[in-house]
C-alpha cells in the first residue's frame, strides 16, 4: 500500500515519531476515516482520496476544476458582489473576509464555463472550506446567474455540491435563496437543457431542498453524507440512534433519490458520457 | 396603536396552542371547503390540508399547514410537521389548480419539515425542492398567507406565491430562534436576543421586501377578533387574486419568478 512507501520514507517510524523525519510539518494531513497521518503530495496524487483506506477528502474548488475540466478552459463569470451583511452581525463581514485570506476564495461556489473533453459547460463548484458551504445571497446569486447564463448559451449546467445548507448569518434572505435558484431552474428545464447535479460529502439543509435535489441526473461520490435533516436533530427528534448508513449516498441511491454513485476517477468521463447521451436525437 | 412587542413574544404569539390553525381561517373564509386527500404514491400525511374552496363564484385550491388543535389532533397531524407525502400531496393539487384554472392560496403555520428517518428515506429534501419548483410554474395566482410559524424550508415549501401576506404576529424565518442562537452562538440560550437580529417579524419583513401585506391583529385575539381578522384576510384574498388575474397566464408566471429573483440584496464589488 502507498502508506507502507511512506512509512519507508520515515525509516520505518511509526507515525508519531514522524517529527524525526526531514519534511516539513504542515505537509502532512490527517485522515477523517483512518486517523492515519499521510503526506499531503500523496493524497494529492491520488484524487485527494485517502491512499490507505480510500475515504474521500473534501476537495477546494481549484482541484474540483482540475479534475474536471479540460485544462486551462475554466473562465469565471464575471460578478463581483459580496454581502450586506443583511442581519447586522458584529463578527460577519470579519469573519468572511478572514475566511477569504485563508482559503483564497471569494465566497462559498465558483462559477463560470469550461470543458469537459471538448464538451462546453456552466459549472458551478461550491467548496466546504468557506462556511460549510453555506448559502446566502451571494451563493444564491451566483448559481441563479449561473443557471441564468446557461439558458442564454444553451449549455449544460452541473453543479457541485457540497453544503450544510443555508447560510444562518444572512437569516430569511438565505432561505429566499432556495426559491430563487428553484425557480431560475424552472426556465433552464423549459429550455430543455441538461442539468447535473453532483452530491458531494456533505450535502444538507436548504442546497438539499432546492437545486440539489432538482438534477435531471443526480450523481453523488461514494460514501458522501446527504440528507434534509442534520444527523443530530433528528436524533433528539426521535429519540433514539440512527441505522447504520443512513444517510450516505449509498443510502440515497437505494431509495431511489440519486441516479448514480460515481468515484472521482471516473467523474469527469460519466459526465462527458452524460452531456453526449443528451445531444438530441434524430 | 402601535405595538410594542417584542420579537421573542411574537414567537411565543406564533407558537401558541390557542392560537387559530389553518381549518379554523379556511373554514371562516370560505362558502364552503371540501378537503380531499392523499398524494396518489404513499399516504395522505395529515400536516398539510388540501382541498377545493370557494368564494361565491370563484372557486380555489387549498394547500394549508394544519396543526393540530388538540393533543389527538396534534398526534394525527405530527405537531404541523410535513412528511414528505404532504409535499406530494401539495404538488398534485398545484397541478390540478392550473389544470382547472384555480387560483391557489396557502396557509403557512410549521415548526419545519419533520426530521426523521421514514422523511429522510422518502426524500425530504426532494420533495420541498420539487413543490417550490411546481409553486414557481404555476399559471395561476398563488397567493401565501402565514397565519402562525413560518419556519424554514418546510414553510417556504408551499411559499412561492405571487402574493405573500402575513399575520401581524406570525413568524416567517430560516429556523427557530432557538436553533439559530445555538448554531450560530453556540448558545441555545440566547434565543431572544436571535428572535430579534433574525428578522422575523411580519413589519420587519414587510420592510425587507419578503412579504408583501401585514394583516394587523390584536396581541389577544378572541372570537370577535377572529372573525375580523378572517375578513381581513379574505378581502387581501379577494382584491390580490382580482389584480393577479387581469394578468396573462405567462405574466402571472413572470410577476412570481421577478419577485423571487430578487430577493437578498447584495453589493457590487469595486474592483482594484
Amino acid at each position: 500500500m502507498v502508506i507502507d512507501k511512506i512509512k519507508k520514507r520515515e525509516g520505518g517510524a511509526q507515525t508519531n515519531k514522524r517529527s524525526s523525519v526531514d519534511i516539513p510539518i504542515g505537509k502532512w494531513v490527517k485522515c477523517d476515516k483512518c486517523k492515519e497521518i499521510i503526506y499531503k503530495e500523496l493524497v494529492r496524487e491520488n484524487l485527494n482520496i485517502c491512499p490507505n483506506c480510500g475515504h474521500y477528502f473534501r476537495i477546494h474548488i481549484g482541484r474540483r476544476i482540475e479534475q474536471i475540466l479540460d485544462e486551462n478552459t475554466y473562465k469565471r463569470f464575471d460578478l463581483n458582489i459580496d454581502t450586506t451583511n443583511p442581519l447586522n452581525l458584529e463578527d460577519y463581514p470579519k469573519k468572511i473576509n478572514s475566511l477569504r485570506e485563508k482559503t483564497g476564495l471569494e465566497e462559498a461556489v465558483a462559477c463560470g464555463t469550461g470543458k469537459i473533453n471538448g464538451e462546453d459547460v456552466v459549472i458551478c463548484i461550491m467548496d466546504s472550506a468557506f462556511l460549510m458551504g453555506s448559502m446566502g445571497v451571494v451563493v444564491g446569486e451566483k448559481i441563479t446567474y449561473a443557471i441564468e447564463q446557461a439558458v442564454e448559451k444553451k449549455l449544460p449546467l452541473i453543479i457541485f455540491s457540497v453544503s450544510g445548507g443555508a447560510r444562518m448569518q444572512e437569516g430569511i434572505f438565505s432561505l429566499m435563496q432556495m426559491a430563487k435558484t428553484t425557480a431560475a431552474l424552472t426556465k433552464l428545464d423549459e429550455a430543455g437543457l441538461l442539468y447535473i447535479s453532483v452530491l458531494t460529502d456533505p450535502t444538507y439543509g436548504g442546497v438539499t431542498a432546492s437545486f440539489a435535489s432538482l438534477g435531471d441526473v443526480i450523481l453523488a461520490e461514494p460514501h458522501a453524507m446527504i440528507g434534509f435533516a442534520g444527523q443530530r436533530v433528528i436524533e433528539q427528534t426521535i429519540g433514539e440512534k440512527l441505522p447504520e448508513g443512513f444517510q450516505t449516498a449509498e443510502f440515497l441511491l437505494e431509495h431511489g433519490f440519486i441516479d448514480k454513485i460515481v468515484e472521482r476517477k471516473d467523474l469527469k468521463n460519466t459526465l462527458y458520457k452524460l452531456i453526449k447521451l443528451h445531444k438530441g436525437g434524430k | 396603536m402601535k405595538s410594542k412587542m417584542s420579537a421573542w413574544e411574537k414567537v411565543e404569539i406564533a407558537r401558541s396552542p390557542k392560537r387559530k390553525t389553518a381549518l379554523d381561517y379556511i373554514e371562516e373564509i370560505f362558502d364552503d371547503f371540501m378537503e380531499l386527500h392523499g398524494d396518489r404514491a404513499y399516504k395522505d400525511d395529515k400536516s398539510i390540508v388540501c382541498g377545493l374552496a370557494n368564494i361565491g363564484e370563484q372557486n380555489y385550491t387549498i394547500i394549508a399547514e394544519q396543526k393540530g388543535r388538540n393533543t389527538k389532533e396534534n398526534i394525527e397531524r405530527n405537531f404541523g410537521m410535513p412528511n414528505p407525502e404532504s409535499y406530494r400531496k401539495a404538488i398534485r393539487f398545484m397541478k390540478q389548480a392550473e389544470k382547472f384554472n384555480r387560483p391557489v392560496i396557502t396557509f403557512i403555520d410549521t415548526k419545519g419539515a419533520y426530521p426523521g428517518i421514514g422523511a429522510e428515506e422518502r426524500g425530504q429534501g426532494e420533495a420541498i425542492a420539487k413543490s417550490m419548483f411546481e409553486m414557481a410554474k404555476l399559471k395561476v395566482p398563488v397567493i401565501a398567507v402565514v397565519i402562525g410559524e413560518g419556519s424554514s424550508g418546510g414553510a417556504l415549501a408551499i411559499g412561492v406565491a405571487n402574493r405573500v401576506i402575513m399575520l401581524e404576529n406570525a413568524i416567517y424565518s430560516i429556523l427557530s430562534p432557538e436553533g439559530y442562537s445555538s448554531i450560530l452562538w453556540k448558545d441555545s440560550s440566547r434565543y431572544e436576543e436571535a428572535a430579534e437580529k433574525m428578522k422575523l417579524t411580519a413589519d420587519d419583513l414587510y420592510k425587507a421586501n419578503i412579504i408583501d401585506a401585514i394583516i394587523k391583529e390584536p396581541r389577544e385575539v378572541d372570537n370577535e377578533d377572529f372573525k375580523k381578522i378572517a375578513k381581513k384576510i379574505k378581502k387581501e384574498i379577494i382584491s390580490s387574486v382580482e389584480k393577479i388575474s387581469k394578468l396573462s397566464r405567462d405574466e402571472i408566471v413572470n410577476e412570481r419568478y421577478n419577485k423571487f429573483r430578487n430577493m437578498g440584496e447584495y453589493r457590487v464589488k469595486i474592483k482594484n
